[in-house]
């Protein structure tokens, strides 16, 4: 799924002031190209991904899903087409915590209506290794463990385009190292189109391409062999 | 050092906003508490005097000499209000006739409690009145003015003095529960009896010193008297006079006991909600004060005094808001009530205080054991918790100073207990039921749309959060069904003891002669179903051959009993409403009791009591123990024996029927056919009663009404628990593609399995406590009303999934970013 985002812009209102958090970011993403958003603390990273999944209507601008503006949808239609065509990957991992590990990952298949949501599920919780931990619930999983559950919750909808903020932020070089390895696997089996949000320049180089922002701004747009030059 | 630290973190708190939650809730908790505590606290001395009209005073001091003046020097320095009666029988004479009448010679300023009432002539309408008869002036009842065929402005003789009829005395609430023994009764001015002669040496005259005034002032002089009294001296309160009364003024502090019981209850189940979810947010703070070098105990430590302080806060505030609000509905209600209400105690503010720490401080305590020992590492690793410890004891704890403050509120171990462990039983029993009604959901759910099936299984997925859910909203609707629904019921079976159509007059002196004649001549009025009891008057002289003396008994009430002869009759059957509680009821031999009369002067089944009637002797053993309804107005006696038991005896007859308003002309008929014959209308007396059970009913009500807003203050309260995390389950579901009908469709169908669920375990309880309330405390006849079950489910539902609705409709609207970023 092609993504284009134009003269994108945020703005919030902090009282009397206005803060403009993203302003006049622009660029495209291909089917199947994997793409970083790098930038400190406060650029806008998240922000710009929450704009891109219409998880948040921006201030200016538009982001176009295969020609599809999505500031055209309302909140409903934005919903629509993210349980069709998106998988979302959090630092925080976002389970829910009353549910089992298979219960949140058949989550979004019950959402679209999916009958074979437990088998799907379980599949998909087989691809990450974490079969034997199904009946388990977040608090009784690690962070990696975590990590594995949401990623197979991302994947068991066949997303066309993935979007992670900062997936390993929570997790120990090790593990993040493994869950990122998982991602990638993942995403290549299913051709998706991979955004993802990171400090982790090791992550990052495993993109594409990379975008920095700074103070909301987009700064450079490098491809990645450059970025490790 | 500490306490000013944890003044420090308690001003931080407020800043950061969650303690106002917190305190907004016990407050409110504790206002509703107060509130009910100032309220119910006046009301009841607002029903003592009210009830004290009917004894014409607070306190009387009843004697059958001339009272030494010491007691009234006594009394008026105390700074009372004091008044003096005489009462005695003598003939009243007007032309031919003459009849036996209670003579009552009274002072200006009597009644000192309530008014009299009088009518300018027979049968017509009456008016309150604050005045007494003139010197040289009567004022004489309807069946004086009957019996002697005279009218307002005849005169009668009165020893040895005429007097002019002045008005026809309808009401006096001084004698009303004591109609059995009146004769007709005649009024005079006190100035009049020396002049009557009546009074001689040897003459039966019962002297009355009557008292009236604070009640503090009341009791200290009731203390200082008692102690003074001589032989055939008693001090009368309403309680010790009036059992008809007493079961009426029980009956309405037990009614406002159970509404500050539930009020108690439904404040600390709100407190409860409210604190877990201040707790739940601490973990981290603990962590972090743990990591800067805070130990186990000073932590504990530090946050006990802060809760505590918060307790003390909220309980000062509470209790200001409890105040106010009592002011106001008093204010807005005082004259509809038609109560003077005092001034409140200062009981209701102190026990606000106590309530507000014991309630934050009962339901924290485990929270705060198990956050003390938060380990520091959670500052690195929020998924650590914290073990749980001693939860057990720590519950325990909370539980025993819950269920103290639950005794001191209820005022009574057995209602205390009744509701307490009710609820703690349906806590259990609605954990078990929600249990076993959660299993087929996902049956069930598979033949759902989606989003219905989400919504059902959610409730599946958290069973134990369904439960806890669950368990709160039933107890929330239990109050609300208990307080609407159950307690109406429980009110008309109340009510209806005195209702309208029951018996309003009674024919006493019938002579077994005229029996026959009586009967046939009162259905021939129209007066159906008429039953003329046997009397014989005899007093109690042995219990087991023991001879009974008043000295025996420490309670006044037995000294009276023992001294006193009184009704007793044979039956070859008991009246209906008569309920036999003890041994077996015989119309062979033996006698039956009044089980008020044998636990009184502590007779058992099975024991030989022996009568004098007149000097004749009665024998017999106690075969039965016998519950009676004195305050249904129907013929009852305190000892039955079988048929012909009485035959020795002189004997009379009584009965009792209704005569409808605008029939007393039969009355006239009766006593110019029967003249031997005493008519005693009861009529007034029911109506006054009727009238303080509307007022009770009204005041109770208006309680019960507060403890109603804590009970929709519960069921929100537990919508809001679960907010947070909803709308963090509504970001995710919507980032994963639920449109906002289908989350709708997924809450509404959530949320009526869930009020369904909450609605039914709460009709099922309501129906079990509104039984064991009726049956076992207010002693009611009480039948399932089936509209508990509709009511229970239909207001469920409409309440839990609107309520729902309308709490998470907010969430709904705000862009899933927003729900993603709460962490």
């Amino acid at each position: 799924m092609r993504i284009d985002i134009e003269n994108l812009g945020k703005t919030v209102q902090l009282g009397e002031d206005k803060l403009d958090i993203l302003a006049d970011v622009s660029f495209s993403v291909n089917k199947g190209e994997t793409v970083a958003i790098v930038g400190s603390s406060g650029s806008g990273k998240s922000t710009l991904l929450g704009l891109i999944a219409g998880l948040d209507t921006p201030s200016a601008g538009q982001v176009r899903l295969d020609g599809v503006s999505l500031t055209d949808l309302d909140e409903d239609g934005r919903a629509a087409l993210r349980g069709r065509n998106m998988g979302f990957v959090f630092q925080s991992f976002q389970l829910l915590p009353g549910l089992t590990a298979l219960e949140n990952v058949m989550l979004p298949l019950e959402l679209a209506g999916r009958k074979d949501a437990a088998v799907v599920a379980n599949e998909h919780l087989g691809r990450v290794g974490l079969s034997a931990r199904a009946k388990h619930r977040p608090t009784q999983l690690s962070g990696g463990e975590q990590q594995r559950v949401a990623l197979a919750r991302a994947f068991a909808v066949s997303p066309r385009i993935l979007l992670a903020d900062e997936p390993t932020g929570n997790l120990d070089a090790h593990t993040g190292a493994q869950v990122i390895e998982l991602m990638f696997e993942m995403n290549r089996a299913q051709d998706a189109s991979l955004i993802i949000v990171t400090h982790d320049a090791a992550l990052a180089s495993r993109c594409g391409r990379q975008l920095r922002l700074d103070g909301g701004r987009l700064v450079t747009a490098l491809a990645t062999a450059s970025v490790a030059a | 050092m500490m306490l000013k630290l944890a003044l420090r973190l308690l001003a931080r708190e407020w800043r950061a906003g969650e303690m106002r939650v917190v305190l907004l809730a016990v407050a409110l908790a504790v206002a509703s508490l107060t509130a009910v505590r100032f309220f119910a606290d006046r009301i009841e001395q607002a029903l003592g005097q009210e009830a004290n009209t009917l004894l014409a005073a607070d306190l009387a001091l009843v004697s059958d000499h001339p009272l030494a003046p010491s007691f009234a020097r006594e009394a008026v320095a105390r700074g009372l209000r004091i008044n003096q009666t005489s009462t005695f029988l003598s003939m009243v004479v007007a032309g031919e006739r003459n009849l036996l009448t209670g003579i009552k010679a009274v002072a200006p300023g009597y009644p000192l409690r309530g008014n009299l009432r009088v009518a300018p002539d027979l049968f017509a309408s009456d008016a309150p009145t604050r005045a007494i008869p003139s010197p040289g002036q009567v004022w004489v009842d309807s069946r004086l003015a009957s019996g002697l065929g005279v009218k307002s402005g005849d005169q009668v003789e009165v020893g040895s003095t005429r007097l002019l009829i002045a008005a026809i005395l309808t009401f006096e609430g001084e004698r009303g529960g004591n109609f059995m023994a009146l004769a007709p009764r005649l009024l005079l001015n006190a100035e009049d009896l020396p002049r009557s002669g009546l009074i001689q040496v040897g003459s039966r005259v019962v002297y009355r010193l009557l008292v009236a005034g604070e009640p503090a002032s009341v009791k200290a002089f009731q203390a200082w008297a008692k102690p003074l009294l001589a032989r055939g001296e008693r001090l009368e309160d309403v309680r010790d006079a009036r059992p008809e009364l007493r079961q009426v003024l029980d009956r309405a502090q037990r009614y406002l006991g159970l509404a500050a019981l539930l009020t108690v209850l439904l404040a600390a189940v709100a407190t409860q909600i409210a604190l877990r979810r201040y707790v739940q947010r601490h973990f981290d703070q603990f962590a972090l004060l743990r990591c800067f070098g805070a130990t186990q105990r000073r932590l504990f430590g530090l946050y006990l005094m802060q809760l505590g302080g918060l307790g003390l806060l909220a309980g000062a505030l509470g209790s200001l808001l409890g105040w106010l609000a009592q002011a106001g509905m008093v204010h807005l209600l005082g004259d509809a009530l038609r109560l003077g209400l005092p001034p409140a105690s200062f009981l209701p503010p102190l026990l606000g205080l106590v309530a507000g720490v014991v309630l934050v401080l009962a339901f924290s305590l485990p929270a705060l054991l198990r956050l003390a020992r938060v380990p520091a590492l959670r500052v690195l690793r929020r998924d650590l918790g914290a073990p749980p410890v001693g939860a057990l004891l720590a519950h325990g704890v909370g539980f025993s100073l819950v269920a103290g403050l639950l005794f001191l509120q209820a005022g009574e171990v057995r209602l205390g207990l009744i509701v307490g462990g009710g609820v703690l039983l349906l806590m259990l029993a609605a954990a078990l039921a929600i249990q076993l009604l959660l299993w087929p959901l996902p049956w069930l759910a598979r033949h759902l749309p989606t989003s219905m099936r989400l919504g059902l299984m959610n409730l599946r997925r958290r069973r134990w959060e369904t439960t806890l859910q669950a368990m709160a909203l039933s107890l929330g609707l239990l109050a609300l069904l208990l307080l609407t629904l159950v307690r109406g019921d429980l009110f008309d079976s109340w009510r209806n003891q005195a209702a309208p159509g029951a018996p309003n007059r009674f024919v006493i002196n019938i002579q077994p002669d005229q029996v026959v004649a009586m009967r046939d001549y009162l259905t021939r009025q129209g007066i159906a179903d008429v039953t003329l009891y046997p009397m014989a008057r005899a007093r109690l002289v042995k219990i087991n051959g023991r001879a009974t003396r008043p000295d025996d008994y420490p309670e006044a009430r037995a000294k009276r009993l023992i001294e006193r002869e009184f009704n007793l009759s044979s039956l070859a059957v008991l009246p209906a409403d008569n309920l036999i509680t003890a041994g077996r009821w015989s119309s062979q031999e033996g006698f039956s009791v009044e089980e008020g009369l044998a636990k009184t002067l502590g007779i058992q089944l099975g024991d030989e009591l022996m009568f004098d009637a007149g000097g004749l002797p009665l024998r017999g053993r106690v075969n039965s123990l016998r519950k009676v309804e004195w305050d249904s107005f129907r013929v009852n006696f305190f000892v039955v024996g079988p048929p012909g038991s009485l035959d020795a005896l002189p004997t009379s007859f009584i009965t009792s029927f209704y005569l409808p308003p605008g029939q007393g002309a039969l009355l006239s008929g009766l006593v110019n056919s029967f003249p031997n014959v005493t008519v005693i209308d009861v009529e007034q007396v029911m109506a006054e009663l009727r009238a303080l059970l509307d007022r009770v009913s009204a005041a109770v009500q208006l309680i019960f009404l507060f403890s109603l807003a804590v009970g929709l203050l519960v069921l929100l309260a537990a919508l809001y628990a679960r907010r947070d995390e909803r709308a963090r389950e509504i970001g995710l579901w919507r980032t994963l593609g639920a449109s906002r009908s289908r989350v709708m469709l997924a809450l509404a169908t959530e949320f009526t399995a869930l009020g369904l669920l909450a609605g039914g375990l709460a009709a099922g309880a309501a129906s079990s406590v509104a039984w064991l309330l009726a049956d076992r405390i207010f002693e009611l006849p009480h039948s399932v009303n089936p509209l508990i079950w509709l009511a229970g489910l239909v207001g469920g539902w409409l309440f839990v999934a609107g309520a729902g609705l309308l709490v998470t409709r907010q969430l709904l609207q705000a862009p899933p970013m927003q729900a993603l970023r709460r962490d």
